[in-house]
């Protein structure tokens, strides 16, 4: 019980190979891991070392966050270094999570400006993705909140970068998947609300020309999102529910006997290992006509939801990604200009439902103009599906992808385990640009996870 | 009542939960770190986090003459004192480099209990007052795989044992506390066994309920206490065979 020989031979930099993957738990593959512990020891513990990436919370569903031979770990980087509560303006280390945000300040009235779909992801992920949130169209990007960051290029250097400052770095930073250096910590303004509640109105949309228009006219909504039934066919094909949210008023909470931060409950259900592959259908399917049929009745409801189960539905079940069972899954998150979008869609959403077996729910929203570089984002909508990774889905989501890039359309890295180079390069125009900034950074092979080797960036 | 709180060893992560705890209460904090620098981020992250006082300061547990003059110079003296000062070392070098295994006993034990004696001392005459060690299971018997460590906590242990019998009437608490595996910088790297190894923010807060009044030698874990029970039971003819 007391293995502690390992305590007297341990250093500070002591390290083990671990199989690692992403929240998809394909593909898997061993790396080493190193442990960050302050943002001062990151140059030493990096130096000389080559094939190297960070990794914060793991939740990007592919080889993202797996380095070609070391994996480090920003875990630590968690602490919070000032706030301005006039301005909103938050100085945080990468590894500082959004759950840990929002825990800290919505109670004092502030809410990040953008959020993806789990809380449990890191300042750090969250720029190296440039995440969009449910308000794409109106704010962009989190990388367009970005302030300043504080990144640690492959010569060892921390640099200050902005808008101002090294601004070409900083702008390939955002969505540059981690390489073009490990960001140590960043500059960002969180936005007042007056409560942690949601105002949220459902519609349904009975087809996807009224998915699309529904979401269209959500452009002047703060939040948007669709989910779509992907086993609807012909007639209603496409069909779902359409949720936009506002943040609620103070008045309107009290109003309706709503304390304005409501703390989510303790205790997330957990799913068990080892889980067959078929759990998941099953179960989503059934919870999905309910919610459909439940909500479907009520078409046009709004109320008040909170924050957590508007923007973080998923989080109530810790370890969810289990329910694919052992060969873990895939996203394939694609993004389609919005000219031609409804044929694009339809044809790939017509494919889906073919094939049975694909994820029973999709996610679409609309996309306002993106970042630029790597980042994601292009005007349009984007499309989100599960699949359990077989043969039958990499043979479908080959197809999906011949559409996506005749559409002028591209895939989403941080979701990505098995696009090819051809579509990568079809879709991310400002790849060149891109390897010549690493070219410039000393970045080849110094920084490189196992998504950038297999995508040659 | 929130009052303040003197850390010393500003940049130990148990030492930073620990503030953090006094500082969600309201506390003003005083931190002391050898290089006060790095100590800064923790700094930060109590007045972002907690809006807390902080006041940041230099001392290095090793220089034991500057102690006294050092309290002098302190704004005021602090209600009380958590020494999260520790050095794990090496065992294997500590066997045969003898300034290391000096470094070692020094920064678990030396260091710690002058400096914590003469805390005592003030919070004696005051009156008032609660000292908080954190020491560690590893002091409770020597193992051959860190008893260089472990012998230095088991100084510090019987010092802060001593301390607490002689001030029991003088309206000063002084507190022991045993971590157990806890997953920071000192142990980063390390399989350690997952229900014996808590977070720093356990630590935390059992140090800040021991110290308003909920214990004298703490165990973090309760089951440790039972742990340790089970090892310090072992006849030695049979423990001196074991491979711990
Ligand atoms: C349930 C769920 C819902 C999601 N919803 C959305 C959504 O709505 N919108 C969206 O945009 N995304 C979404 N995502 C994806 C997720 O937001 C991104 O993958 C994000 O990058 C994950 O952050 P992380 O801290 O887990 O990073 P990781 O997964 O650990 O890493 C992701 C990338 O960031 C890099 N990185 C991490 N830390 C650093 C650092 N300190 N310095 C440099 N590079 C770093 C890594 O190298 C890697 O390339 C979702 C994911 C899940 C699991
Ligand atoms: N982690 C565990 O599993 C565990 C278990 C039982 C007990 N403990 C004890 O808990 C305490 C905190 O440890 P931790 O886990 O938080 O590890 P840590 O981060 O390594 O903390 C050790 C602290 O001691 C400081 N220190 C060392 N030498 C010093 C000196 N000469 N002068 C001033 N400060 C000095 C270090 O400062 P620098 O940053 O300047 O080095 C650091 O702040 C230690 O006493 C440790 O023995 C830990």
């Amino acid at each position: 019980m007391l293995a502690t020989p390992a305590l007297a031979e341990a250093g500070p930099e002591a390290q083990s190979l671990r199989t690692l993957s992403g929240w998809g738990r394909y593909p898997r593959a061993a790396s080493e891991i190193l442990a960050a512990d302050a943002p001062g020891t990151l140059p030493m513990l990096l130096r000389g070392r080559r094939g190297v990436i960070a990794r914060g919370a793991g939740r990007a569903y592919g080889d993202a966050a797996v380095g070609q031979r070391t994996t480090v770990l920003t875990g630590a980087l968690d602490r919070l270094r000032g706030f301005d509560p006039a301005t909103g303006r938050l100085r945080a280390e990468a590894g500082v999570t959004l759950a840990d945000i929002v825990r800290t300040f919505l109670p004092r009235g502030f809410f990040p400006p953008v959020v993806p779909g789990t809380q449990f992801v890191t300042l750090g992920g969250m720029i190296a993705s440039d995440v969009h949130g449910k308000n794409h169209h109106r704010e962009g990007g989190f990388g367009a909140h970005v302030e300043a960051l504080t990144l640690l290029t492959p010569d060892g250097v921390p640099r200050r970068c902005s808008r101002d400052q090294n601004p070409d770095l900083f702008a390939l930073t955002l969505g540059g998947m981690g390489l073009t250096g490990t960001i140590l910590d960043a500059t960002f303004r969180l936005r007042p609300v007056e409560s942690g509640w949601i105002c949220q109105q459902t519609r349904v949309a009975a087809d996807l020309s009224a998915m699309l228009r529904a979401l269209e006219e959500d452009d002047a909504a703060t939040y948007s999102v669709a989910w779509i039934d992907c086993l609807a066919r012909g007639a209603s094909l496409g069909r779902g529910l359409v949720y936009r949210g506002e943040h609620a008023g103070r008045q309107a909470c009290l109003a309706a006997g709503r304390d304005p931060f409501p703390i989510p409950a303790h205790g997330r259900l957990t799913v068990p290992p080892g889980l067959p592959a078929w759990t998941l259908n099953r179960a989503s399917v059934t919870a999905f006509n309910a919610l459909y049929f439940r909500r479907g009745a009520a078409a046009g409801a709004s109320g008040l939801v909170p924050w957590h189960s508007y923007f973080f539905p998923l989080d109530g079940l810790a370890a969810w990604n289990r329910l694919y069972g052992a060969r873990g899954f895939v996203q394939h998150q694609c993004v389609v200009p919005r000219r031609g979008a409804e044929a694009v869609l339809s044809g790939m959403l017509d494919r889906v439902a073919r094939l049975g077996t694909a994820s029973p729910l999709a996610v679409l929203k609309r996309l306002g103009p993106g970042g630029g570089g790597l980042s994601f984002p292009i005007d349009g909508y984007t499309l989100a599906l599960d699949l359990p990774a077989n043969a039958a889905t990499f043979a479908l989501l080959d197809e999906l992808d011949r559409s996506v890039v005749a559409a002028g359309g591209r895939l989403y890295l941080a979701k990505d385990a098995r696009q090819s180079r051809e579509t990568f390069e079809a879709g991310y125009p400002a790849l060149p640009t891109f390897r010549d900034l690493r070219r410039q950074l000393g970045a080849e092979g110094v920084l490189a996870s196992r998504l950038s080797v297999r995508l040659g960036m | 009542m929130a009052g303040t709180l003197l850390l010393v060893g500003a940049t130990s992560d148990i030492g930073h939960a620990v503030a953090a705890r006094y500082a969600q209460a309201g506390w003003r904090i005083l931190l002391a770190a050898r290089d006060p620098e790095r100590a800064q981020r923790n700094a930060d992250d109590l007045v972002a986090r907690h809006r807390a006082e902080v006041g940041l300061l230099r001392l290095d547990i090793l220089e034991t003459d500057s102690f006294a003059a050092w309290l002098d110079g302190l704004p005021a003296l602090p209600d009380t004192v958590v020494c999260a000062v520790g050095e794990l070392g090496d065992q294997g070098r500590a066997e045969v480099d003898p300034t290391h295994a000096e470094g070692v006993m020094r920064t678990n034990f030396l260091g710690p209990s002058l400096l914590l004696g003469l805390i005592a001392e003030r919070f004696a005459a005051r009156g008032s007052g609660a000292i908080v060690g954190i020491s560690s299971v590893a002091g409770d018997r020597g193992r051959g795989s860190n008893y260089v460590y472990g012998a230095g906590k088991a100084g510090f242990t019987a010092f802060l044992s001593g301390l607490r019998n002689r001030l029991a009437k003088s309206g000063v608490r002084v507190v022991t506390v045993k971590p157990g595996f806890v997953r920071t910088r000192m142990t980063r790297g390390l399989r350690l066994p997952p229900l014996l190894t808590g977070e720093p923010s356990e630590v935390g807060q059992a140090v800040y309920a021991a110290a308003q009044g909920g214990g004298d030698v703490v165990y973090v874990r309760k089951i440790w206490r039972l742990v340790m029970a089970v090892i310090a039971a072992i006849p030695e003819p049979v423990f001196k065979r074991l491979n711990l």
